[in-house]
C-alpha cells in the first residue's frame, strides 16, 4: 500500500509537468490548428528565464574585506551581489533564494512576448499550409531555438536550486499512518504539483468563465461564423497562443529545482507531450491533462522494482506502449473529438 | 537503355558520373592551398555522402510518394547496422552476408511497425512512428544491452566466433570488413602535380550500391505501383470510394524505405564495423526528413542533393574557426574584420547546427519544393528572359517530377 502511494505521488510531479505542456499544445493546436514541435523549446526557454534571472540577481562586484583573512593572512576578497546594495544584505540574500518563484514574474511577459512574435513572425504564414509543413518548420525553430541557448548558456545542466524553505522532503506516510520514513516527498515537489493545478485550473475557468474565453471557444468551434460575426478571432487566437507559450514556460521555471536544465530538456519533453497530447485526444482540453497525469503516474509505476524485475525494461517504453495500444484501440484517444486531425 | 526514358536515363547517367568521378570533383584545390579545407574527396566523407544518399532515397519513397511523414526511420538505420555488426560477429568479416542480413532483418521490423502505424495517417501516423522509434531507442540503450552493446555500442572483439572466417588476423589483429579479399579500407592516392585524389574500396562498393538503389527507385517512381502511391498522397478518400484498399501499397513503400534504411545501415556498419544506440534517435529520423525535404521530397535527385549538400557543410562548418575566419577576412580593416568574424562565429564550429536549423527553415518557409524547386525557377526564370529577348512569351511548363 505504501509503495502504490509512493509511486503516485512520484508520478505526478512528471505528470504535471507533461499535462502542463500538453495543455499548451492542445491549446495552440485547438485554437489555430497547427501542430507546434517548438513547444518543447518554449518549456526550455521558460526554464532558461530561471536561470537568468538567478544570473541577474547574483551580479555582483568584488571588495576587499579586511576583517576577514584567508590562509596566507591578506584580506579577502568578497563578491557582494548588487541587490545588497540595493535592499539591504538580509532581503537581498531572501531575494536571491526566492529566484525561482520571482522568476515565475519575469517569464510571464517574456514568454507571452516569445509566443505573440513566434505566431505572428512565423506560424500565421503556416495555417494553410499542410500539417508535414507545420511539422517540419516548428522542428526547425526548435533546432534553432535549442542552438541559440546552448550557445549562450553552454551545454552543461545548470544547477538552479529552490529557496531553503522548500528544501528537505515532507514524511507524508507518518501523516497517513504509516511507519515514518516509508513515504517521503520533497516538498518542492508538492509544491510543483499544487502550482501545476493552480495553472490548468487557471486556464481552464479564463476559457470557462471570461468572455475573452467563450470567444475563443466559439472560435475554436466554427472560427469563420465566429469571424462573420465580427470578431477580430485572430487577435485573440495569437494572445491564446502567447498564453500557451506562458503556461509551457512557467512549466519550465518551476521544473528547474528539479532538473537541472540543460538546452535539449525541451526535445525530452516534446515527443513524450506529443505522445501524451495523441493519447488524450487531439484537441481536447481535459483529455490532455487526464493523459498527462495518467502517463505520469503509470511511468513511476513502471519504474518499481518489482515491475522491472517481471518485465524488464518496461519503464523505457511504457509510455509510447500505451500510446500504440491507445492509437489502435480508441483512434481518437480517451477524450478526443470527431473530426480533428482526422484527414 | 535499362527500360528508362531518355529523361530518367540521363538523370542516372548524371549521378552515375557524379558518384564514380566523386574523387575528382569533390577534391578541386591543390593539397596544402589554403582552399584544401573545401576538399571533401576523402574516403570517410565521400563514403557518408553515399550511404546517406540511399537512406534519403529511401525515405523519400514512402515521404516523397505517399506523403506519410514517418519520425522513427533513423531506428530501421540502426537496426541495419545491429544486424550487420552482429554477421560480422557470427559469420564472416564478408560485407554480402552482412549487408543482405541488414536489409531482411530491418525489413522485418519495418513490416511490423508499417503494419501497425500505417493503421492510421497525418500526424498520428508521425508520432506512432516516433513511439516505435524511441521505443526501440531506449531498449537498445537498457534492456537488449546483450544484443546491443548498450551505451558502449556495437563492437567487434578477437574472441568472435566468424565461423567462416577467422576470429583473429595472423598479427593478432581484428580482421576489417570485405568484399572477397577487397579490403573496405584500402584506398590507392593518384598524385597528379599537387592534387591528391584517393580511391577507396569501400566509397566504390557503397557507391555501386547507391547507383543500383537508384536505379530501382526510378523504376519505382515511374511503376504503376508508384501511380498508385502518387494517388494515396494526392486522395486517398477518393481512393478509397472507388473501392480500393489503399494499405498494401503504402505498406509496401513504407517496408521499401525501411530496407533501404537497413541497406544504408549495413552499408555504414560495413564501412567502420561498430553500430551505436544514438543512430537510431529521433534527431537522426530527423536529420533524413531534412535531407529529403531540402532536396527535394517527391524527385528523385532531390533526396541524393539534399543529403550531399547537409553532409558537406557540415563537415565543412564543423571545420571552420575563427582563426581561418580572421584570416578570410583579413582584407577588411580591423575593427570591421573582427566584427564581421564576431557575427558569423556563432554559425560555424560547434554552431553548425544553428546554420542548418536556420537553413531548414528557411527551405521549409520559401522553398517547400526543395534544391530542385529552386533549379527548376531559376532555369525557368532564365528561359523566360530569353523568350522575352525573342519577344515571344513560352507557355510551357515543366512537368511535375
Amino acid at each position: 500500500m505504501d509503495a502504490i502511494i509512493l509511486q503516485i505521488l512520484n508520478g505526478l510531479d512528471k505528470g504535471s509537468a507533461y499535462a502542463l505542456i500538453a495543455l499548451g499544445l492542445t491549446l495552440i493546436f485547438g485554437t489555430l490548428g497547427v501542430v507546434n514541435f517548438a513547444h518543447g523549446a518554449l518549456f526550455m526557454i521558460g526554464a532558461f528565464c530561471a536561470v537568468t534571472l538567478n544570473r541577474i540577481l547574483t551580479l555582483s562586484y568584488t571588495i576587499i574585506d579586511d576583517t576577514q583573512k584567508d590562509f596566507l593572512g591578506n584580506p579577502l576578497k568578497v563578491d557582494v551581489p548588487y541587490v545588497h546594495g540595493l535592499f539591504g544584505q538580509a532581503t537581498g540574500d531572501a531575494i536571491i533564494d526566492w529566484a525561482v518563484p520571482l522568476s515565475l514574474i519575469f517569464a510571464i511577459p517574456v514568454m507571452i512576448l516569445v509566443g505573440v512574435v513566434m505566431e505572428r513572425g512565423l506560424i500565421k504564414h503556416f495555417y494553410k499550409r499542410p500539417h508535414a509543413d507545420q511539422i517540419l518548420v516548428t522542428f526547425g525553430l526548435a533546432i534553432v531555438l535549442q542552438e541559440v541557448i546552448k550557445y549562450f548558456y553552454g551545454a552543461n545542466p545548470i544547477p538552479t536550486p529552490a529557496p531553503a524553505a522548500f528544501k528537505g522532503s515532507l514524511d507524508f506516510g507518518a501523516m497517513l499512518g504509516f511507519d515514518p520514513n516509508l513515504i517521503i516527498y520533497p516538498y518542492w515537489r508538492i509544491i510543483y504539483f499544487g502550482f501545476a493545478a493552480v495553472i490548468i485550473g487557471g486556464v481552464f475557468a479564463f476559457l470557462q468563465f471570461t468572455t475573452f474565453g467563450m470567444v475563443v471557444r466559439a472560435g475554436m468551434a466554427d472560427r469563420e461564423t465566429v469571424g462573420l460575426l465580427g470578431i477580430n478571432i485572430d487577435k485573440r487566437f495569437t494572445i491564446m497562443f502567447g498564453i500557451a507559450a506562458a503556461v509551457a514556460g512557467l512549466a519550465g521555471v518551476m521544473y528547474t529545482p528539479i532538473n537541472s536544465p540543460n538546452y535539449h530538456m525541451g526535445m525530452d519533453f516534446l515527443v513524450l507531450s506529443f505522445v501524451v497530447v495523441v493519447v488524450g485526444g487531439m484537441g481536447s482540453l481535459p483529455g490532455a491533462v487526464l493523459a498527462g497525469f495518467l502517463l505520469g503516474v503509470l511511468e513511476s509505476f513502471a519504474s518499481m522494482r518489482e515491475v522491472i524485475d517481471i518485465i524488464p525494461g518496461i519503464n523505457q517504453i511504457i509510455i509510447y506502449l500505451v500510446a500504440i495500444i491507445i492509437l489502435l484501440t480508441r483512434p481518437r484517444g480517451l477524450m478526443g473529438r470527431k473530426g480533428v486531425m482526422e484527414d | 537503355m535499362f527500360n528508362l526514358s531518355k529523361k530518367d536515363l540521363s538523370l542516372l547517367i548524371l549521378v552515375a558520373v557524379l558518384t564514380l568521378f566523386a574523387p575528382f570533383i569533390l577534391n578541386p584545390f591543390p593539397a596544402g592551398s589554403a582552399m584544401a579545407q573545401f576538399n571533401a574527396g576523402y574516403p570517410d566523407l565521400m563514403q557518408r555522402f553515399v550511404i546517406f544518399g540511399i537512406f534519403a532515397i529511401g525515405f523519400n519513397i514512402l515521404f516523397g510518394l505517399t506523403g506519410y511523414l514517418s519520425f522513427g526511420h533513423a531506428a530501421f538505420l540502426g537496426v541495419g547496422s545491429y544486424a550487420a555488426v552482429w554477421m560480422f560477429k557470427l559469420l564472416s568479416m564478408n560485407v554480402i552476408p552482412a549487408i543482405l542480413l541488414a536489409v531482411i532483418v530491418s525489413g522485418l521490423f519495418s513490416l511490423l511497425i508499417g503494419f501497425i502505424s500505417l493503421r492510421r495517417s497525418g500526424i498520428y501516423f508521425s508520432i506512432l512512428t516516433l513511439a516505435f522509434a524511441q521505443m526501440m531507442f531506449a531498449l537498445a540503450y537498457s534492456v537488449l544491452t546483450p544484443v546491443t552493446g548498450g551505451e558502449t555500442g556495437l563492437q567487434l572483439a578477437l574472441n568472435d566466433p566468424r565461423i567462416l572466417g577467422a576470429s583473429q588476423t595472423p598479427e593478432g589483429n581484428i580482421p576489417v570488413p570485405g568484399l572477397f579479399g577487397l579490403e573496405m579500407r584500402d584506398s590507392a592516392d593518384l598524385v597528379i602535380g599537387s592534387w591528391v585524389f584517393t580511391f577507396n574500396v569501400g566509397y566504390y562498393f557503397c557507391a555501386l550500391v547507391l547507383l543500383a538503389s537508384f536505379y530501382l527507385s526510378i523504376r519505382i517512381f515511374r511503376s504503376p505501383f508508384g501511380m498508385m502511391l502518387r494517388a494515396v498522397k494526392s486522395n486517398q478518400q477518393r481512393m478509397n470510394y472507388t473501392g480500393l484498399n489503399t494499405r498494401p501499397y503504402t505498406l509496401a513503400a513504407f517496408v521499401i524505405s525501411g530496407m533501404y534504411a537497413g541497406l544504408a545501415g549495413g552499408l555504414m556498419a560495413s564501412m567502420d564495423p561498430l553500430a551505436g544506440a544514438e543512430r537510431m534517435q529521433w534527431t537522426a529520423s530527423g536529420e533524413v526528413v531534412l535531407m529529403t525535404i531540402l532536396g527535394g521530397a517527391g524527385t528523385l535527385i532531390g533526396p541524393v542533393l539534399g543529403a550531399g549538400f547537409i553532409k558537406y557543410f557540415e563537415n565543412i562548418f564543423s571545420k571552420i574557426n575563427d582563426n581561418v575566419l580572421h584570416s578570410w577576412f583579413s582584407f577588411l580593416p580591423d575593427g570591421l574584420e573582427n566584427a564581421v568574424v564576431f557575427i558569423i562565429h556563432p554559425f560555424i564550429g560547434k554552431g553548425w547546427h544553428l546554420t542548418l536549423g536556420i537553413l531548414f527553415m528557411l527551405v521549409v518557409i520559401f522553398l517547400p519544393g526543395g534544391l530542385v524547386e529552386g533549379g527548376q525557377r531559376i532555369r525557368g526564370w532564365l528561359r523566360s528572359r530569353k523568350s522575352k529577348d525573342n519577344g515571344s512569351a513560352s507557355h510551357e511548363t515543366n512537368p511535375a517530377e
